[in-house]
């Protein structure tokens, strides 16, 4: 797992300083005003203070004390958002520095033409454009991201994944991209350079942890819709308040000339307008935002835009492959089943041979089960045997040997080949393959060049451990998920069955792939799906979430809109959960902000209307002291926000259940949770501001 | 409070709910265009009025012609109304020679019976002739009513459509909603109304002899002579068939002044429970309706249990309040209450009346104690959601439903979505929109009420309870409900332009953003249901939607009912 992009602890004293200073930057009205909720605590701060200054140097509308610390922690209230925003920037921020440290300024050997003997020139690593070929030795750093042409070397990516075993790329095939700030170990490479300066995949990630694209998603634009509404009928209902308190008073006055009744004051209004609106929320989404696709980057996982991100938390369908990501890598060989009166010695050393040059994992634990059944590990070139690797045509691979031919392969190639060599295709092989290929395992025939069938080798596809747990958890989600798989429909849906995938498509070729991910879509569903080689790129281009693995071209990582650094199929899981954790702590904080409401009316109406009508005083269920009420309420609002820090930078906690039953927990939380913690707040300050 | 009152009142809810399937499943065919039964007999007319008006019954409209023909259609019965009380004067069917309504009060008529509002400025036994009342105010509480109903099927078919632009065709969806629902339920409520006593007939005033002549001090004229009055004017008119109407369309203009309180209009305990069962009959019924249309009838349950949950405690509030009286007055309140319906029925019909947005009363509600009042002005104030009028108080409902579903959607951690169909930033604003204009209409015509002189010289009483019967009005005009708290003298040019304005813009603002919502849905491609969708047929969410409900639509009037009934309640108390 990655070391470099580990998350800083929550509160580190350098971010802290660092944000502090930022949040103060971020007084700038041309900062405020993108965020409407705190853009109106903004201006009606620089409103009570305008009423303070008043109130010092002449007569205020109440006393100059009361109006200062409204102000002061008003303006604490734009701050503590700020802050909020800068903490998460500040965090985003730390993590880039560890990344620009691998971009330091190399020297790139540009070729003009792609051959290591072409003329180079030295150039600025920082002035390749796109297309540009490089050379790179050994020990050199990659200049920037680009598609190997030529050669095969090792390359440390541990500036970019932290892990520091090698990787072998090479040209060619789905092994040939390379990212800029790695270096290559030994060998040379020549690389055709595939982004333009400020496009790598280093920019790309420092951009999007710095919270350099602003870009809204459309979520959090009708989330600002929401907001920016419950503001102004908020606001409507203060203003309004002025006339009304004055009509009231002029009522108690024409009844009782004695009537002490004043109008409320603007200050009152005011603080009532900040408790009331959603101030929790409107200061807390910024760094919701931030630390959303930080917590993508902790995971590794590079996403092109924040909208990739919530559309992760929308996904129903996920289209896994079946090796690597639901089966361990490789299927091991678990057993041989001769035929036709072939002894199991036959076939095992028939098999063994057919299989010692193999390098294949397949290849390989042949020859590791022969070994268990006795025999010993010969050496090809000993025997004088000539090896005929696997080719797409034949569909077998095998060896000649002493003028004997034997053959291992797919059931309907090596009976192809047995009825070549004048032999009859096995019955009772036929009837065992069948077998084999229902019990999810992958039958390999072996025959020899008399077209004689000797038997079947069982190759047993190992599901990991724990992966069942995870897909159930995917279905109470509500995701449905999608074994994709070269095998035969029956071995698929053995496969499936054990793993507890929902289905499955067999035989899967880049086009019934794309297909499929259509037809999903066009059902309504959103697909996500993880690929790495070239031919995947249509598919990952048609997905909605689409996460190219790191090691894979150039192509597949362009089509998708994820690039997971890791090369870790199933981190598709985890990126879904971040893009939930997202969109809920949005959520469950809009929630609590507007069911804090109700306290804080509580607090303020029967203070701010105790000159005009004393009996309302029996709505001061809190038993506020008039004095500090209002205050309390306004401290408590703008504390709440510091509090909701570390949640809004942590998420809220998701776990895999049911929606409803989520919705249950997350209202009781946060709604009634929301409804009651300021009760107690505004109590415990208002009791403490009365103790000093 | 006491058991027989009780359990009238369950006996009442009980049959409200028997209805709503029923009369929901016969609306749900009439607006899919299905045989219900009727059309055998009214098919032929349906077809008459779409020759004789050249409408294309099979044409399907986007939203934006859906809601251009809505307003033509309303701006043509606004200059009908207006123009028709301008010059009833010289125009028949006018024995009690009653002369033209004035500019403004015809101006705020005009609207209140478009708008669907009903809100009544003037006394309709002295201001409007026969003629007015039927071929005025008779044909809106049709039509209105019916237009608000095609609004909402139209937002139906937005939810239940599939990439699909049409919405619906105005004219068809007015035709039946008229002629299949509308209609048939009048006839039958008219004629029993007329079988309890309620007048039907085009005959003058009588002026009949007092059984009991009375003597009358003139006031300032002490030791003169009292007037001895032997006979008085009895009204009479085309009542019956005006009186069903306005209860089933959610309408609630009364014929007569005081409106379901005067003997002529609702004679008998009978006639009461059947007028106040007519009042939230068909906004009930549309939600079955609802459900139906979406193919899942639990939506339909859900939203009507949401209804539910608001009104029934309200309702017994309303009843305890009233039942219990105040501290200065001993005993149940039964000030401005009609001795025939009692505590029970009157605090009844006060919270059906509010609720739904019919307006018609049978007590008055400024004389209920401050509490008791403070209900009914706040389920006005809530936006009209809670039944509702016929079609807006359920569109509303859903606006509200948007926005419930967007908060709870986010916080099961998935895009939200409502019936399949994504809430993004159109529908929000929209939804946004038409929560918003309500309560800035009562809140900004609150305000502008009480700073000018003619706005605050038109209430009956002093200190919190004379801000109240403003805040009342408002909450009434701005929520196009149309019940008044009495005592407010509405029929000023200040009062008639201010509430006229509100009403305008609280029905057509509202429509506006709706349909576009419709529209907006009907081209969206449904998100097939998993165990990750949010759920919005569950008790949890109906607790989500109340509380949505509640909190929007009320912490908005917190301070404002604090300076009004909530400081008179106090006051009071601390006599």
């Amino acid at each position: 797992m990655a070391t470099s992009n580990a998350p800083h602890s929550l509160f580190d004293s350098a971010i802290v300083r660092g944000a502090v200073l930022a949040s103060l930057a971020k007084l700038n009205p041309r900062e405020q005003v993108r965020n409407p909720v705190m853009f109106v605590v903004f201006v009606v701060s620089m409103l009570a203070t305008v009423l303070w200054v008043q109130a010092i140097v002449s007569t205020g509308e109440a006393p100059a004390r009361f109006i200062g610390w409204v102000a002061l922690w008003l303006w604490f209230t734009v701050f503590f958002a700020n802050f909020a925003e800068a903490m998460a920037e500040g965090r985003g921020k730390a993590q880039a520095a560890s990344l620009r440290k691998a971009r330091r300024d190399v020297k790139a050997r540009k070729l003009s033409a792609p051959s290591r003997q072409a003329p180079s020139t030295m150039i600025d690593g920082a002035a390749l454009r796109k297309g540009d070929l490089v050379l790179v030795d050994a020990g050199e750093v990659i200049p920037g991201d680009g598609e190997i042409i030529e050669g095969v070397a090792s390359v440390n990516e541990s500036a970019i994944t932290g892990e520091s075993a090698p990787v072998i790329r090479e040209a060619g095939g789905d092994r040939s991209a390379v990212t800029g700030g790695t270096t290559v170990l030994s060998d040379w490479l020549i690389v055709r350079i595939a982004a333009d300066p400020g496009q790598t995949f280093l920019d790309r990630m420092i951009a999007l942890v710095e919270g350099a694209k602003r870009q809204k998603t459309p979520n959090e634009i009708a989330l600002d819709i929401l907001l920016a509404k419950l503001s102004i009928i908020f606001l409507l209902a203060c203003v309004t308040l002025l006339p009304y308190s004055i009509y009231a008073v002029a009522q108690a006055k024409a009844a009782d000339p004695a009537s002490g009744a004043a109008p409320v004051t603007v200050t009152v209004l005011v603080a009532l307008l900040v408790c009331l609106i959603p101030t929790t929320i409107g200061g807390l989404l910024s760094a919701i935002r931030i630390a959303g696709m930080d917590r993508l980057v902790q995971a590794n996982v590079i996403a092109t835009s924040g909208r990739a991100v919530e559309a992760a938390g929308d996904v129903d369908v996920l289209l896994l492959d079946k090796t690597g990501t639901i089966t361990l890598g490789n299927r091991q060989a678990a057993a041989f089943l001769p035929v036709d009166g072939a002894t199991l010695e036959e076939l095992a050393d028939a098999a063994q041979l057919a299989s010692l040059a193999d390098e294949t994992p397949e290849g390989r634990s042949i020859v590791v089960l022969a070994k268990k059944h006795g025999l010993r590990e010969r050496h090809i070139h000993e025997l004088g045997a000539t090896f005929s690797p696997f080719s797409a045509q034949t569909r077998m691979s095998g060896v000649s040997v002493n003028g004997r031919e034997i053959r291992k392969g797919a059931a309907d190639a090596i009976d192809a080949y047995v009825a070549r060599m004048g032999g009859r295709p096995s019955e009772q092989a036929r009837t065992i393959v069948n077998e084999v290929s229902r019990r999810g395992s992958t039958p390999l025939v072996v025959a020899d060049g008399k077209g004689r069938t000797l038997g079947v080798v069982e190759l047993k596809d190992v599901v990991k451990g724990g992966i069942a747990e995870r897909f159930a958890e995917m279905r109470r989600m509500g995701i449905k998920t999608v074994m994709i798989t070269g095998d035969n429909p029956i071995t698929a849906a053995a496969i499936a069955a054990e793993a507890g995938v929902d289905d499955f498509l067999a035989q899967a070729t880049p086009e019934n792939k794309l297909d499929l991910i259509r037809k999903y879509q066009l059902g309504g569903r959103l697909v996500a799906m993880t690929g790495d080689g070239t031919n995947d790129a249509p598919a990952l281009a048609q997905a909605d979430v689409a996460v190219a693995m790191n090691t894979g071209t150039q192509a597949a990582k362009e089509a998708g809109n994820m690039v997971d650094l890791d090369s870790n199929p199933t981190k598709l899981i985890e990126v879904v959960r971040i893009g939930k954790q997202l969109l809920m702590t949005r959520g469950s904080l809009t929630t609590f902000s507007i069911a804090n409401d109700v306290a804080k009316y509580f607090a303020i109406i029967p203070v701010a209307f105790a000159a005009t009508y004393p009996q309302l005083d029996a709505l001061n269920i809190m038993r506020l002291n008039p004095a500090t009420g209002i205050l309390s309420a306004v401290i408590f609002n703008a504390l709440i926000i510091v509090a909701l820090i570390p949640l809004a930078l942590r998420g809220v906690k998701y776990k895999p259940v049911e929606a409803s039953v989520l919705l249950r927990n997350n209202l009781l939380i946060y709604g009634v949770g929301g409804l009651i913690v300021p009760f107690i707040g505004i109590k415990i300050i208002d009791l403490l501001l009365n103790a000093f | 409070m006491n058991l027989y009152g009780i359990f009238q009142l369950i006996v009442y809810l009980a049959v409200l709910v028997a209805f709503v399937k029923p009369l929901g499943w016969y609306m749900a065919r009439v607006y899919r265009a299905q045989p219900c039964g009727l059309d055998r007999l009214l098919a032929p007319a349906e077809r008459a009025i779409y020759r004789l008006c050249g409408i294309e019954p099979g044409e399907m409209m986007g939203w934006k012609v859906y809601a251009a023909s809505l307003l033509i259609f309303s701006a043509v019965g606004l200059l009908a109304v207006y123009g028709l009380q301008r010059v009833q004067a010289i125009l028949p069917l006018n024995p009690a020679a009653l002369a033209a309504v004035t500019p403004d009060s015809s101006f705020n008529t005009a609207i209140s019976f478009v708008s669907n509002t009903n809100w009544q400025g003037y006394g309709g036994e002295t201001t409007m002739s026969y003629l007015s009342q039927m071929l005025g105010l008779g044909v809106q509480n049709f039509v209105s009513a019916a237009t608000g109903m095609a609004v909402l099927v139209a937002l139906v078919r937005g939810l239940a459509g599939s990439g699909t632009k049409a919405i619906g065709n105005f004219w068809v969806d007015l035709t039946r909603s008229t002629l299949y629902i509308l209609l048939p339920l009048s006839i039958v409520l008219a004629l029993v109304l007329v079988s309890q006593g309620v007048v039907q007939s085009f005959r003058p005033y009588q002026t009949v002899a007092l059984m009991q002549p009375v003597s009358v001090e003139q006031a300032g004229k002490e030791g003169e002579p009292s007037t001895r009055i032997v006979s008085q004017v009895l009204p009479l008119g085309p009542a019956a068939s005006q009186i069903a109407i306005k209860q089933l369309g959610t309408n609630g203009g009364g014929f007569f002044n005081v409106n379901s309180a005067h003997p002529f209009e609702n004679p008998t305990p009978l006639s009461n429970f059947l007028q106040v069962l007519a009042i939230l009959l068909i906004p009930a019924a549309l939600c079955w309706t609802f459900g139906e249309m979406v193919h899942d009838r639990r939506q339909g349950w859900a939203v009507l249990a949401a209804m539910l949950v608001i009104f029934v405690p309200l309702l017994a509030a309303t009843y305890w309040f009233e039942a219990a009286g105040t501290s200065v007055l001993a005993g149940p309140n039964m000030e401005g209450k009609e001795t025939r319906f009692g505590i029970a029925n009157s605090a009844l019909w006060a919270t059906a009346t509010t609720a739904a947005s019919n307006g018609s009363v049978n007590s008055m509600h400024d004389s209920y104690t401050p509490l008791g009042g403070l209900i009914p002005m706040w389920l006005m104030q809530i936006g009209e959601v809670v039944f509702g009028g016929v079609g807006s108080g359920l569109y509303g409902m859903l606006m509200f439903v948007i926005v419930a579903v967007f908060v709870a959607g986010l916080m099961v951690g998935r895009t939200p979505e409502y019936l399949g169909k994504k809430i993004e930033p159109f529908e929000m604003k929209m939804a946004a929109i038409a929560v918003l204009i309500p309560c800035g209409l009562v809140l900004l015509g609150t305000a502008a009420a009480v700073l000018l002189p003619q706005g605050s010289s038109g209430t009956s009483n002093p200190g919190p309870h004379g801000f109240s019967q403003i805040l009342y009005a408002f909450s009434s005009a701005s929520n196009n409900n149309g019940s008044a708290f009495a005592g407010l003298s509405a029929n000023t040019p200040f009062y008639n332009f201010s509430l006229g304005v509100c009403m305008f813009l609280a029905r057509f603002w509202l429509i506006v953003p709706v349909l576009a919502i419709a529209g907006s849905l009907a081209a969206k491609k449904p998100v097939p249901t998993t165990s990750g969708t949010l759920p919005t047929h569950t008790p949890v969410f109906v607790a989500m939607l109340v509380c949505v409900v509640i909190i929007v639509g009320a912490l908005t009037f917190v301070p404002a009912l604090a300076l009004g009934p909530v400081a008179e309640q106090l006051l009071l108390h601390s006599h």
